[in-house]
This record gives C-alpha cells, sequence and structure tokens, in this order.
C-alpha cells in the first residue's frame, strides 16, 4: 500500500550548480524524493513531493527552491475567503 | 497581548511573569538543581488524567487549548552531557514524545509553538529558527549542558533552518526519526536514523485516530441540516395529507448524515484503495456508492424514488462526500498545496454546479408531493 498524490504539480527546482553534496536535505525529506548521485543531489520521486521546504530551509547553498505550502484544503479556502495566504487553526 | 515582543522590556529573559497564557500544568516528578536554576523533572509513564485528556483532544475537547509552558523538562537524571530532544508544546505532543522515553535521561527543550503539534507549526513557522534560538537563550541551555548538539524532530525541518540556528547559537542541529518511538534506537546508535526512521507513513492506525474529529466537526451541519428538513417536513404537512412525506424527509435526512459519514470517515478509512489520487475524485466515488445503496435499499421502508429524486441525490450529496473528503487533505501526510490547490480549482466549481442542480431536482420534486 503506498498513497500517492497527483502527478506534476509539486514546485520543487534544484540548481546542481550550487550544490556541494552535503546531504542536507536526505536527512529532513519525509518522502525519500532525493538521492545523491556523483556528489550531486538528485530528484528522484519528484511527485512524492509535498513541497514542506524542509529540504530548501536546511540547505546551506540554497541549491533548493519550492514555493512552499500546506497541502490543506481547509486552509486555502480560509485563505480565500480571507484573502490571505493559506492559514488554519491547527 | 503580544507575549512575544513584551518578554524583553519588561522581564529580561523570565518568560513566565507576562505571560498569560493559560498552560496545563505538568505534574513534576521531582527536580534537578543547575548552575541556572532547577528543571523540572517529568514521568515518562501518562497517568489516567493524561490519558483521559489525550481522548478528549481526539475529539476535539479542548484540542485548541491543550498547552504546556515552553521551556527546559527533564527526563530520568540527565546531567551535562544528556541529549537535548527539541519539542512542541503541544501536549499531546509532548506526552507522546514523553512516554517514549522511559530508558533515557535526556532534557526537553519545548518551544512556543501555540499549543501546535511540531510539523503544522514547522510549516506555520512558529516551530522556526527564531523560536528555537529564543528559547534556547532563555532557558540558558548553554549554562546546563557541556555539549552542542540538539535533537530536532525530522518533521521540524519545514520551519528551521540548521545551519542559521549553528551560525546564531553555535548549536548543531541533529535531526531525529520521525517518530517518537524511535527515538531510543536512535540515540543507542550514535543519533544515526536509517531510512525507515525518516519516512513519513499514513497508516489505517493513523487514519483512524483522525476520525473522531472529522466527525466532531461535521455536526454542525449535519444537526442544520436535519433541522432544516424536519422543519421543512412540518410546514409541508399543513398543506398536504400525503402520507409518504414523513418517509421522504426523515429519508433525505439518512442520506445526508450517510454522504456526511462517507466523507468524514469511509473516505479517509479506505484512502489507499480508493481509485485516483485526488482526494476530491476519491469522495466523489464513495458518495456514488452510498447514494447507489441508499437509493436501492432505503424503498424498502416505503416509498419508492421517482427518477428526478434519485437524480437530485446523485447530484446533490456526492459533491457533499467529495467536499468533507477534500477537506481530509490538510489531515494526510503526503498532499501538496500545489496539488490541493489544484483539486480546489477544478473540483469546487464542479460540486457547486452539481449540488445546486441537485437541490433544484429535489425542491421540484418535493414541491409536487405537496401541491
Amino acid at each position: 500500500m503506498s498513497l500517492q498524490y497527483i502527478k506534476n504539480v509539486s514546485t520543487l527546482k534544484f540548481d546542481p550548480k550550487l550544490c556541494n553534496g552535503c546531504g542536507m536535505c536526505l536527512n529532513v525529506c519525509p518522502h525519500n524524493v532525493l538521492s545523491i548521485v556523483d556528489k550531486k543531489i538528485n530528484i528522484k520521486h519528484k511527485d512524492s513531493c509535498m513541497e514542506c521546504s524542509a529540504c530548501v530551509k536546511n540547505c546551506p547553498q540554497e541549491a533548493l527552491s519550492v514555493n512552499p505550502g500546506v497541502g490543506c484544503a481547509y486552509a486555502i479556502l480560509i485563505g480565500m475567503i480571507k484573502g490571505t495566504a493559506p492559514n488554519c487553526d491547527c | 497581548m503580544d507575549i512575544k515582543s513584551c518578554i524583553p522590556d519588561c522581564c529580561g529573559s523570565n518568560s513566565s511573569c507576562c505571560d498569560k497564557t493559560k498552560y496545563y500544568d505538568i505534574p513534576k516528578n521531582g527536580e534537578i538543581p543547575t548552575d541556572v536554576g532547577s528543571i523540572p523533572i517529568v514521568a515518562t509513564t501518562l497517568s489516567k488524567t493524561d490519558i483521559g485528556d489525550t481522548r478528549k483532544v481526539r475529539f476535539k475537547i479542548n484540542r485548541m487549548d491543550y498547552k504546556i509552558r515552553p521551556g527546559l523538562y527533564a527526563v530520568g537524571k540527565p546531567d551535562s552531557s544528556s541529549p537535548v530532544l527539541v519539542t512542541a508544546n503541544y501536549k499531546l505532543t509532548f506526552d507522546s514524545l514523553r512516554k517514549e522515553l522511559s530508558s533515557i535521561n535526556a532534557w526537553i527543550l519545548v518551544l512556543d509553538t501555540n499549543g501546535i503539534n511540531v510539523w503544522c507549526a514547522a510549516g506555520k513557522g512558529t516551530f522556526g529558527t527564531e523560536e528555537l534560538v529564543r528559547q534556547i537563550n532563555n532557558t540558558h541551555l548553554h549554562g546546563i549542558i557541556s555539549h552542542n548538539k540538539l535533537i530536532l524532530p525530522q518533521l521540524g525541518a519545514p520551519g528551521v533552518s540548521a545551519h542559521l540556528v549553528t551560525k546564531e547559537t553555535g548549536f548543531k542541529i541533529i535531526y531525529g526519526p520521525v517518530r517518537a518511538s524511535d527515538i531510543p534506537e536512535f540515540i543507542a546508535a550514535n543519533n544515526k536514523a536509517t531510512p525507515n526512521m525518516r519516512k513519513v507513513n499514513f497508516t489505517f492506525k493513523d487514519r483512524l485516530v483522525l476520525i473522531p474529529v472529522e466527525l466532531m466537526s461535521s455536526l454542525k451541519p449535519m444537526t442544520a441540516v436535519t433541522a432544516a428538513v424536519i422543519l421543512a417536513t412540518i410546514i409541508a404537512s399543513y398543506f398536504s395529507a400525503s402520507e409518504t412525506l414523513w418517509i421522504h424527509g426523515v429519508g433525505f435526512v439518512f442520506a445526508f448524515i450517510g454522504a456526511i459519514l462517507a466523507g468524514a470517515a469511509v473516505t479517509p478509512l479506505l484512502l489507499p484503495y480508493i481509485p485516483f489520487r485526488a482526494f476530491a475524485i476519491k469522495g466523489w466515488i464513495v458518495g456514488l456508492v452510498w447514494v447507489f445503496i441508499f437509493t436501492t435499499f432505503f424503498p424498502v421502508f416505503g416509498s419508492k424514488f421517482s427518477f428526478r429524486e434519485a437524480l437530485g441525490l446523485y447530484l446533490l450529496l456526492p459533491p457533499v462526500t467529495a467536499f468533507l473528503s477534500l477537506n481530509f487533505t490538510g489531515c494526510s501526510t503526503y498532499t501538496s498545496q500545489s496539488g490541493v490547490e489544484k483539486e480546489m480549482r477544478v473540483g469546487l466549481p464542479i460540486m457547486i454546479i452539481s449540488s445546486f442542480v441537485g437541490i433544484g431536482a429535489l425542491a421540484s420534486e418535493y414541491l409536487t408531493l405537496v401541491f
């Protein structure tokens, strides 16, 4: 049993020129999206990315970027109604 | 009151004197004297009260008011070389951490996440670099421990930049496992996580514990619609002697409550077994199955469904189930904002149109019953 979310939507981007292969991003990714190939990061399972931005925040080289957000319909709906960024009470 | 901004001015580093938040008191199991004051020891077994309160929170009772005081705590008999585990001040989170630490002497540094769990708080930034640095300084952690390592839950990473914490405080961040239950093994392995410890799951049990909150959240719309339909039926019975009115009214309430339960409980529980990836589509399917079951078996209680009534139910109820299922994205552990936005952009207009046409069909059918 493996749960997979909608394909081809993740905004995760990677700039190999900036990567020094420290591997910090591998430690924080909760969905095994990244791997290391030839001392550089490789986006292995992009469709598993949930855009939590853990890798982006913890990359000292700023080699990764994502449009960070929460995959929460309630939060997005509240944001739409109030005209703010997605936000919830949990 | 802005607690954060008032602390440096009025109380120096002692945050407790102007913090007016109501905190849940964790009973002390003793104290550990240190150079910078005594640190409370907390139990690693949960009391009956803890377990009872956890159950209440799982049913949405006091869920948003279940905070413990941020700061430093101890489990066992830690000394200056003991590990420091960082967590959030949601008591449910704190309890699920400490109950795993019976074999360990450790410090627990609790950040002020406003009573929100680690992962959600990290997403909001309250479990973040700034708050971590603030608590390191507030608790005078440098004066208590002789090493420079902090173990953070991996799911705190979306809020914390490890390298920036090191730059500001000298502390090195080690991301621990996702689940607290893996911490003893992680520490025993010299702070090394296995790939399995790094992976977030969403098991049947994980989903099951979330259902009561989903159900409690749907009580209001359920009660409102039930009351409205019963009222409408009472009014209608003044105009019509038709005996089937109540069967249709009660039948609709039953169908509607079923559609809500389908979205709040059935979709979440059967999530991996329902086809398609989008939660709204999964929910729509569950809703269709429910309406099929309902329209097939309900007529045994009396009246048969006309084509228009059945059409109305098929158009109105699956969107209700789909909407509640879509709402479950926030509880899930693997959905992205881009994905949810895509579902909403496509799904919400279809849900709205379908349910309006459904209400139209049902209304016209019920009106012909009355007049």
